[in-house]
Order: structure tokens, then sequence, then C-alpha cells
């Protein structure tokens, strides 16, 4: 039992910073269909700013100031890179990409050359790196405050997509892009904004990210990167609900098999993925045996239809 | 095109594309044969030159240590052309081809060395495997694109990343975790162990990309060729003019897969082990910097990026810039997307013309 207990706090936690990672990328993607690789590089610089101020203050409002610089850089990052490179490459979605791939692997062997290769370890003031006795488990704090933030965020996002102007034109934007634009509504200027939005809780990952692993390393973003992927593909692009409830499962779903199935959490992770995949209702119904027969046999007919 | 004015025009289109080869035809069926023939000879001969190049090598041409650099670059040239057989011929984005690269180096290394097969059958081995496994997962990748062709990048992007953590959890001692694994050489022949013998591997490597090169220009001018640079453009066009997109996308995704797995097999040669870098998703992204520095989509854009790209990568650490040659490389790239858009050669040729 707490096993258990202490698999699902930590599972949630994960889950908290796969959802500050996703929430952004899924945002970015949506509105402007760019596939940002650069966004685990925003979140290694910004968890590497963090690392020294909270070194050099130091305690909790070390920690709370390195909070604020890792946002900071993240946010500010993020709005130069949409600026300066990614603008000027407006509707080609495919350099853009590529543009970003430039910078995940440029950026950590920036990183790698100013502050060398080896991992460091991320200072974490007394108050959050010890445990609270759980239903018998004995579970690190510093899951609740991931956990905190993440929903903090969540409401926050929740609030922003909902209640302002902006938000609204962002959520028009991601489902019918052109229709903005006919509308007379520069989107370019929401563009900045998501990305900056983006970059900022990449930033803010990347802080808690380092409180959580207690560590950091130049490849530390791109490795989570990868998994916020995944949760962006499970959650679909439905609201930014179903990306906090798939960054979740996949939290979740890793930390059980780490435990359960003898440490092959993210494998699990790809199964699940694989089966979110085939079993999605893509067009038309049916089990998704049936649909997966159906494509490897009468493809041609669906996609006609699909076109159609 | 006339097929592209009426749906209806397909079949009468299809007898069009291969009338008799008029003198002309033919003429420019064999002309360009004579550049990379050439080239292939040129290479071929590279280890009887004693010829010392200053900066560029550390020693003369043919020193084990210079012909181990070629093979490399000659090596990472196959695998980036076999990887613009889906990026630049089809368009499909994928983030997992370094899978099938891993895939065909730790198969062999394993086959050899738990299986206690020699190097061809465990080659073969490895590749029937890997295209196996390149089909099935092709299809559940290929399956994704309801987020459009970036769900495909990342579903190949997630199967490459297990694959990548599978290798570094070293599961039973198989894969050797970080440290990688050194080639069994027991199961290799000896003409191609021991650093006398670097010419034997260097050949070998030219064999791949001259493989590789014969394989992709061929199949890139049949008419699969054509459907994939369709797909490329307009995939709902070829949709209703009858082509399943599927299939031909997935035939495209098994070939550069085997063609990768093969490549894993010279890397795993040419290094003289299989290394954990080989299974990450960088390693794929070098690959596709390699395709569009060198110019996707064509002959011989992604042969020059990946020869230029590992020759830069190997040297620059060497050069002792101190930064990471990653850096250099990386904001290269970015610069090159916006000043070569179509690649290097696009360069050369937009100058020539």
């Amino acid at each position: 039992m707490d096993t258990l207990v202490l698999l699902t706090l930590t599972g949630l936690g994960l889950g908290a910073l796969y959802f500050l990672i996703a929430s952004g990328l899924a945002l970015i993607f949506g509105l402007m269909d760019v596939l940002n690789f650069a966004h685990g590089a925003f979140l290694t610089v910004a968890c590497y700013t963090a690392w020294r101020t909270a070194g050099t203050v130091g305690g909790i409002p070390g920690l709370l100031l390195a909070a604020v610089v890792g946002t900071a850089t993240g946010l500010a990052l993020a709005v130069v890179v949409e600026l300066v490179l990614i603008r000027r490459l407006y509707g080609r979605i495919k350099e853009q990409i590529l543009v970003t791939v430039g910078l995940s692997l440029a950026v950590p062997a920036l990183v790698q050359t100013v502050w060398g290769a080896d991992a460091r370890t991320f200072p974490v003031p007394d108050a959050l790196s010890g445990t609270v006795g759980v239903l018998g488990a004995r579970v690190p704090v510093n899951r609740f405050l991931l956990i905190a933030v993440a929903l903090l965020v969540l409401f926050g996002v929740r609030l922003f997509l909902s209640r302002t102007r902006y938000g609204l034109i962002v959520r028009a934007g991601v489902e019918d892009r052109a229709m903005v634009t006919a509308l007379g509504i520069d989107v370019t200027r929401a563009f900045t904004l998501v990305f900056a939005l983006g970059g900022a809780l990449a930033g803010l990952a990347g802080v808690l990210g380092g409180i959580y692993f207690g560590s950091l390393s130049p490849h530390q973003g791109t490795s989570l990167l990868v998994f916020a992927f995944v949760v962006v593909i499970i959650g679909g692009l439905v609201s930014i609900t179903s990306v906090a409830l798939s960054a979740l499962s996949v939290g979740l779903v890793q930390q059980y098999a780490n435990y359960y199935a003898g440490g092959y959490g993210d494998l699990a992770v790809v199964f699940l993925l694989a089966a979110v995949v085939l079993a999605r209702p893509a067009a038309g119904t049916g089990s998704p045996l049936g649909r997966l027969r159906r494509a490897l046999t009468a493809h041609r007919t669906h996609a006609a239809g699909g076109t159609a | 095109m006339t097929a592209t004015r009426t749906p209806r025009a397909t079949p009468a289109a299809a007898p069009v594309k291969d009338p008799a080869p008029d003198r002309a035809g033919r003429l420019r069926r064999i002309r360009p044969l004579t550049l990379p023939a050439a080239v292939l000879l040129l290479l071929a001969l590279l280890p009887y030159s004693a010829l010392d190049v200053p900066v560029l090598l550390d020693g003369p041409v043919n020193s084990p240590g210079s012909l181990q650099l070629f093979a490399l670059c000659l090596v990472f040239g196959g695998l980036a052309l076999g990887y613009d057989l889906m990026f630049g011929r089809t368009g499909l984005l994928s983030f997992g081809h370094a899978l099938y690269i891993a895939g065909g180096a730790y198969g062999t290394q394993l086959a050899m060395a738990e299986l206690g097969l020699g190097l061809v059958p465990a080659a073969v081995l490895t590749l029937v495997l890997g295209t196996l496994a390149a089909v099935v997962l092709g299809a559940v990748s290929l399956r994704t694109l309801a987020l459009g062709s970036v769900g495909f990048a990342m579903v190949t992007l997630a199967f490459a990343q297990a694959g990548s953590i599978y290798v570094e959890r070293n599961p039973g001692g198989l894969t050797g975790g970080e440290e990688g694994l050194p080639l069994h050489v027991d199961g290799v022949p000896e003409a191609l162990v021991g650093v006398q013998n670097t010419a034997h591997v260097y050949w070998l490597a030219l064999a791949y990309l001259t493989l590789v090169a014969a394989v992709v220009w061929t199949v890139t001018a049949r008419p699969i060729g054509r459907v994939w640079q369709g797909i490329r453009d307009n995939e709902q066009r070829v949709a209703v003019l009858g082509r399943s997109p599927f299939a031909c996308k997935l035939g495209a995704f098994t070939l550069a897969s085997a063609l990768a797995v093969l490549g894993g097999v010279l890397h795993l040669l040419v290094t003289a082990g299989a290394t954990p870098h080989t299974s990450t998703p960088e390693f794929t992204l070098t690959l596709l910097v390699m395709v569009v520095l060198g110019g996707s989509g064509t002959r011989w854009g992604p042969v020059v990026g990946g020869v230029l790209f590992t020759y830069l990568d190997q040297r620059l650490g060497g050069w002792n810039l101190g930064v990471e040659p990653m850096l250099f490389l990386g904001a290269l790239f970015v610069a090159a997307v916006y000043a070569a858009p179509g690649g290097l050669t696009a360069l050369g040729r937009r100058r020539s013309s």
C-alpha cells in the first residue's frame, strides 16, 4: 500500500513536470503547426540559470528567485527565438521545425561548453528535500510542490484561454488560423504570445525538474522533451485539460511500470502511446483491431473517403 | 503531367511514361553514370595515395586514421542518402531512424557474440528481422497522421527513444549500457580486423555507399519514385488518383529502414564497436541536419551533407577550438536553413546556372 502511494505521488509529480513542458508544446503546435524541438533547450538553459541563482542566493529565497529567473530565461529565449528565427520562416513549417532542430543540437552544446558536460547538483533547500508520511509512505516533499505548481498553471492557462481576449484568439487560431486572419486579427502577435507562454512554462519546468531530479545536465531538457511529445500525441489537441490528463497518465504508467515491470517504465509509455494511436478513432468507427485490419487492406477507399 | 488534369487520365498516362527510349533519352540515361563512376573510381583508389594534407588530415591519406575517418564519412553519406528516401523524396519526417541503425549494429554484434554466427549470416539475420520490425513499426507510425505529418514524427521519435532507453539500461548485460560493446572479432573475417586492414573496411564502406546510391537513385527514377514525389507534394491528389499513400509510404519507410540496418552493420565495423549514441534521437537529428545541409531530395545533396558533417564533427574536436563541435554544426545548420534553402549542392547549382 505504502509503495503504491509513493509510486502514485511520484507519478503525479512526474506528470506535473510533463504537463508543464507539454502544455507549451501543445499550444505552439496547435496554433502554429511548429513542432518545437528547441523547447527542451529552453528548459535546459532555464535550469542552468536557475541553478546559478539558487547556488548564489541560497535557501528558500534563492529557490524562489531561481524560479523567477528560470521562468524569465525560458520566456526571453522563446521570444527571441520566435522573433528572430521562427517569424522569418512564417508559413514554411518544415523549415521552422528544422531551425528548432538546429537549436536543439546547438544549445545543449553551448551549455556544455559553458558549464561542462558533467551533471551538477541542484541546490534544494532543506524544507523541500525531506519526506512526508502519507498513508504510511515516506513521500518526498517536492512531489507535492510539483503537483501544486502544475495545478496552478493548469488553472491559470485555462483562465487565460477562456477569459481573456488573447486566449480567445489563441483558441480560435488553433481551430482555424486562416479564419482568424480573415477576420482581421493579427495572429502573429498570438504566435509570439504562445511562444512566450510556452517558453516561460518550459523555464518553470526546468527549475522544477532540477528540484525533482536534484541534478541537471546539458541534455536534461532533450530527454524530457521526448516524453512531452508523447504526452502531446496521447492528449491530442483537444484542450489544455486533455494535455494535463495525458501527462498524468504518462507519469503514472511510467512510475508503475518502473516498479512493477522491472524498470521498463519508459518502454511502457511507448506501448501506451502505440495503443492510444491505434485505438484513436481517426475516421469511421469500429474496434481498433478492425480499423487496423481495414487500414492494412482497404485503405484505398478510406483514403479516398478521407479526401472527399 | 497529363494525369493531374483529370483523374480519368491515370490509366492512359501510365504507358506514356515509358515509350521506346529514343536516342536523347538513352543518352540521358547513360550520362548520369559517368560522374558517379568517376567519383567511385577516385574514392576506390584513395588507399593507394600517400598524399599528405597538412591541416585537413592528421596523417597521409592512406594512413589508418585517415582511412577510418573517410570510411565513417562514407557510411554517414550512405545513411543520410537512405534517410533522404523518406525525408526528401517522400516527405516523411521521421525522428526514429536511429532505431534501425542501432538495430543493425547491435543486432549483428549480438548475433555474432551470442549465437556464434559469422559476420555475413549475422548481418543477414539482422537485416531480415530489422526489416520486419520496420514494417510493423512503420505501419503503426503511419497510422498516426490524425495529427498531420507531425504525428508520424513524434511517434517514430517515441519508438526510437524506447530503443535508446533499452540499449542504455543494459538488460541482462546484453548491450553493454553506456559503454557500448567492442566488436566481436571472432565472427568477423580476418581481412576486416585490425589497423592494417583499415583499407578493406574503407572499401566495404564505399561499397555500402555505392549500394545505397544505386538503390535510392534507381528506385526514385522508377514509377514508385514518382508516386513518392507525388505524396510529398500533394498526398490527397495521389489518393484521389487511386494510389494508396499508406502502402507507398510504408514501402519508402521499410526500404529506408533496411538500408539503415545495413548502415548500422557498417558503423559497427568502421568504429569497431556498437555505441549507444547510435540509438539516440539526437543521432537521427544529425542525419536530418546532414540531409538538409547538403540538399534534400537531390542525388548528391545527402551524400555531400553526410560526408561534410561527419568530417567536421570528427575534425573540429581535434582543432581545439574550445567549443563543442555540435555548437558550431548546429549554428551552421540554422544559418544554412536561411542562407541555403535548397542545401549546399543547390547553392553551387544556382551559381553555375
